[in-house]
């Protein structure tokens, strides 16, 4: 791997965002034959955010991606970015900066001529360009890069490579398809961090597109979930995660068990003659307990719900060591299991028992996640 | 993914929808357009004047339709003993290429990529060399004071030269070494694909070698062989350069016959009907055989 | 432990138990060489019957071959049509396949299955049908004739070999590069020619050697002043074994020897990238 590169960009200049445009897309959509691959899609991205699309595979991000892109022409739908309607607009002529999943660098051309490749589509004469081309370099850590040939860089010396290659021109929107998914877990994590510093150094507003929710998690200001061909729900990571929107969502971002809950005519609902929540105004008829498994805990032998605490009794099923965190499962009747997930270290709460003990579970009323609807979404 | 509704009552103001779609169609048009001047070449060559050879079979002598030309084919026994010809070349040809060709394949498929490339030479070359040029080889190999004869000679196999050329042994030895190329290829590419860990596991489960070689490896590569076999039977029932040098007028093939009847009698009538029924065989053996083996991936390098 | 009593790769049989398989396969290998190589030897004889090796060594057959206004016109024209053929069949194999591998459309099969037709027809159908047709027009015994109908048997092969060219090419670098600016005809000048380039010389060489090298349809539609070296050689090899033939047989053994290997150069120096 590339030792000589340092923890994260230099990020020295302030956000610069003016050159960033914001995204509106309304009413997007493409069809193949009888299935919605985006079904009548509004999304609005702010100028220069960090905007993630998260879905699993198939479920239409990356036909959104594309369709930003010019790549993939919708059935129907407006683009635009900014004032400019830009839908039938040809890919070349959108300024959009792109990065694929596979690089895509130009194997016969070296890393200046990859990086100097827009500009010198645009008119953009030898010397300037190589100015350029070189604080491009110096932006992703590569100065002195130039001359190498691309088989000679390592995955994520080429990552970077493109998005040089994406940014170099100046588009005032850049557009990343799984960029990271080709490299390995630790390289991954460290050019998350990366990105998130180029984005704030450069201001353009981005679209990012990631099936690993963790990605979306750490990177994203804001992330559209995309399930189905439709936009389940845009908020910022913290959003999504504690108050997911449906079954779907809190089911695809992080751990949870669902618990369903039953409602009473006063609308207050209650897991177990345990009251959780109320409905409101909400006539849904089923309702569901999202648990976080890091968010329980292990209550005393003796602790009972409370103004505070929810607490659920259960027998130990079994507990399995994980490295960071120690992941417990406690049945709490025949069919139901909650998952506990607690820490290693010496001050974390201690194990719960052996597999067959007794053991109480308390999740705090502030974390509690209640959804309308049922465990399937 | 969502299905559409039956009745079309998604929400939705189909916004540039129209303009979209003439978008759409301009670009798939303007990329089909690419195929056009290829497509003209094989309309000239191939289709049209197939069409007009296809007519004329089917005229008579009054100009009129008529199908006597076909008619004739039944009646002469001279054309019986074409096809027949026709057919035990292109078989007994197709068999020399198996025998000869799975051992090579199987041998440059187990050797490390780098050694199998340098040997591979071996097949390739000949494939670009011109087919004269190895028919008139064979001629010279094979004649009554060839080198063959006379080694045989030298070494005492047989005391006085045998007539290899100017006779089916000699179209056979020729046409067999013309197409060997044609069946190695697609079947070393098809033994290449077979994973090996396939022959561990066989091997692991407690198959010896031969059995697990029957029972494993030979099916895996059949559609490979069968794909290069139907390409030799296919070249062959058309073939016409090899019998006519190697066979000496002995070897008369479809395609030498319909050239005879061009050059003797000038009628086109017969010719194009030979002809027609040459075409019919070969698209009726690659039908079945890709109706059956499902490989016209194999054959024509398609998914 | 010698080499023959390890075992052999992926099985237990050792290559000792495998020697058959080798001689089998040296011999096969044999037959496929030697008799092409084996007229390069024969050409230097001073005999009028070949013979193996030739007893008095000489240039006489060059001589003859070279001196003779036939045979050397002859020549001329088969480099013509075959270079005229490459001209045509390269940038028309190129366009076809990449629209046919970039096209989503529904008619692209039917279209690949009439592009690839020359190498189903039996070539005497072609031979005869091109010349029926010539025959109205006044095309045969045309150099314009020849390039065209070579050209369609050029075609599918020019298809196939770039078709395989663009599946190993990620496509998406023709995107990034509109992404970047280039319209689709630019990216595709810059970015999708230059890396499938081994392919499209590979097409290019094979067009010109089916060209150069084809005899049945040079028979029926090319003659007088424009007949081929094919056609010459073919009526010469009917009548009688005309020692010539062994040196122009030799010098065409060596032109595929060394377009074969030029193309394995480029391939393993392609790959090599």
């Amino acid at each position: 791997m590339d030792s000589r590169l340092k923890l994260s960009f230099a990020v020295t200049d302030a956000p610069q965002g003016t050159t960033a445009l914001p995204i509106e897309i309304r009413d997007l959509t493409k069809r193949y034959g009888s299935v919605y691959a985006l079904n009548s899609v509004d999304l609005d991205v702010h100028s220069g955010e960090f905007l993630t699309l998260l879905g699993p595979s198939g479920s239409g991000k990356t036909t959104l991606l594309m369709a930003i892109a010019g790549f993939n022409r919708p059935d129907s739908g407006s683009i635009r970015f900014g004032e400019d309607e830009v839908i039938l607009t040809p890919p070349h002529k959108r300024e959009v900066g792109m990065v694929f999943q596979s690089y895509a660098l130009f194997p016969h051309m070296n890393v200046a001529e990859n990086i100097g490749f827009p500009l010198k589509l645009r008119g953009i004469s030898g010397a300037e360009r190589a100015t350029r081309v070189e604080e491009a370099l110096e932006t992703i850590q590569l100065s002195g890069f130039g001359a190498r040939n691309i088989d000679q860089l390592s995955g994520g010396q080429r990552q970077r490579v493109a998005l040089a290659r994406a940014f170099v021109f100046g588009p005032r929107i850049l557009l990343m398809d799984e960029p990271l998914s080709a490299l390995d877990k630790k390289l991954r994590e460290r050019m998350q961090i990366e990105l998130k510093h180029l984005h704030r150094k450069l201001g353009v507003t981005t679209v990012y597109v990631t099936h690993d929710q963790r990605e979306a998690l750490t990177m994203s200001d804001r992330i559209a979930v995309i399930n189905d061909g439709e936009l389940v729900q845009l908020d910022t990571p913290e959003v999504i995660y504690n108050s997911p929107a449906n079954a779907f969502v809190a089911d695809f971002i992080g751990e949870s068990t669902m618990l369903p809950l039953t409602r009473d005519d006063a609308g207050a609902l209650s897991f177990r003659g345990q009251k959780v929540g109320d409905a409101g105004t909400d006539q849904s008829k089923d309702w569901t307990l999202v648990v976080r498994p890091e968010r329980l805990f292990f209550a005393g032998a003796g602790a009972e719900t409370d103004d505070q605490t929810i607490v659920l009794k259960g027998v130990m099923r079994e507990a399995v060591f994980q490295g960071e965190s120690e992941m417990a499962l406690v049945a709490i009747d025949d069919d139901t299991e909650v998952a506990v997930r607690f820490g290693t270290g010496g001050r974390a709460s201690p194990a719960g028992g052996n597999t067959g003990d007794q053991v109480s579970i308390g999740l705090d009323r502030t974390d509690v996640i209640i959804i309308p609807g049922g465990q399937a979404a | 993914m969502a299905r559409a509704d039956a009745d079309g009552s998604r929400s939705g103001r189909h916004l540039h929808e129209a303009a979209l779609k003439r978008q759409h169609a301009r670009e798939q048009w303007s990329i089909l357009s690419l195929v056009v001047p290829a497509t003209i070449v094989i309309v000239l060559i191939i289709l049209i004047p197939l069409s007009w050879l296809f007519y004329l079979s089917f005229l008579g002598d009054n100009g009129g339709f008529s199908l006597e030309n076909y008619h004739k084919m039944t009646q002469y026994k001279s054309y019986y003993r074409i096809f027949v010809t026709t057919f035990q070349v292109s078989i007994l040809t197709t068999l020399a290429c198996i025998a000869l060709g799975y051992p090579l394949a199987f041998f440059l498929a187990q050797l490390p990529p780098r050694w199998a490339g340098v040997f591979m030479l071996a097949v390739l070359l000949p494939f670009w060399t011109s087919l004269l040029v190895r028919t008139y080889a064979w001629l010279v190999l094979l004649q009554k004071r060839g080198i063959l004869n006379e080694f045989a000679m030298q070494v005492g196999l047989w005391e006085t030269p045998i007539k290899l050329v100017h006779n089916m042994t000699g179209t056979l030895i020729g046409m067999a070494h013309i197409m060997l190329p044609f069946l190695i290829l697609p079947l070393y590419n098809a033994m290449r694909k077979i994973d090996k860990d396939m022959m561990h596991a066989a091997a692991n489960l407690g198959a010896n070698p031969i059995n697990a070689f029957w029972r494993v490896y030979f099916p895996l590569s059949l559609p490979g062989m069968v794909a290069g076999s139907l390409i030799v039977f296919v070249l062959c029932l058309g073939f016409y350069v090899t019998p006519a040098v190697l066979g000496g007028g002995r070897v008369i093939m479809v395609s030498n016959q319909i050239t005879a009847i061009l050059e003797n009698q000038f009628d086109w009538g017969a010719a194009s009907a030979l002809g027609v029924v040459l075409l019919v065989a070969t698209t009726f053996t690659l039908y079945v055989a890709a109706r059956l083996f499902r490989f016209d991936a194999a054959l024509f390098g398609r998914d | 432990m010698t080499w023959w009593s390890r075992p052999a790769a992926d099985t237990q049989i050792t290559h000792g138990s495998r020697l058959w398989l080798y001689v089998l396969s040296a011999i096969i290998m044999l037959l496929l060489v030697a008799p092409t190589l084996i007229v390069v030897p024969m050409s230097f004889s001073d005999s009028q019957y070949l013979e193996f090796p030739p007893s008095i060594w000489s240039l006489r057959w060059y001589e003859e071959y070279l001196g003779s206004a036939k045979w050397m016109r002859a020549t001329a024209t088969s480099f013509q049509v075959g270079f005229l053929t490459m001209l045509v069949a390269t940038p028309l194999g190129i366009m076809a396949a990449y629209a046919l591998f970039v096209s989503r459309h529904r008619a692209t099969r039917a279209i690949f299955l009439l592009l690839i037709t020359p190498m189903i027809v039996p070539v005497i159908l072609i031979a005869i049908g091109t010349f029926y047709a010539y025959g109205r027009v006044g095309m045969n015994n045309t150099i314009a004739g020849l390039v065209l109908a070579h050209s369609a048997l050029a075609l599918p092969i020019a298809i196939i070999v770039i078709t395989a060219g663009l599946r190993s090419y990620d496509l998406s670098q023709e995107q990034v590069a509109r992404s970047l600016g280039a319209t689709r005809t630019k990216a595709f000048f810059l970015i999708t020619l230059p890396q499938i380039r081994f392919s499209v010389i590979t097409a290019a060489l094979l067009s010109f050697l089916t060209s150069f090298d084809e005899v049945i349809i040079a028979i029926f539609v090319s003659g007088g002043a424009n007949a081929t070296l094919t056609k010459h050689m073919f009526a010469a090899l009917r009548d009688y074994i005309d020692p010539t033939i062994a040196a122009i047989s030799t010098i065409m053994v060596i032109l595929s020897s060394a377009l074969l290997l030029l193309t394995q150069f480029l391939g393993s120096k392609g790959r090599g990238n």
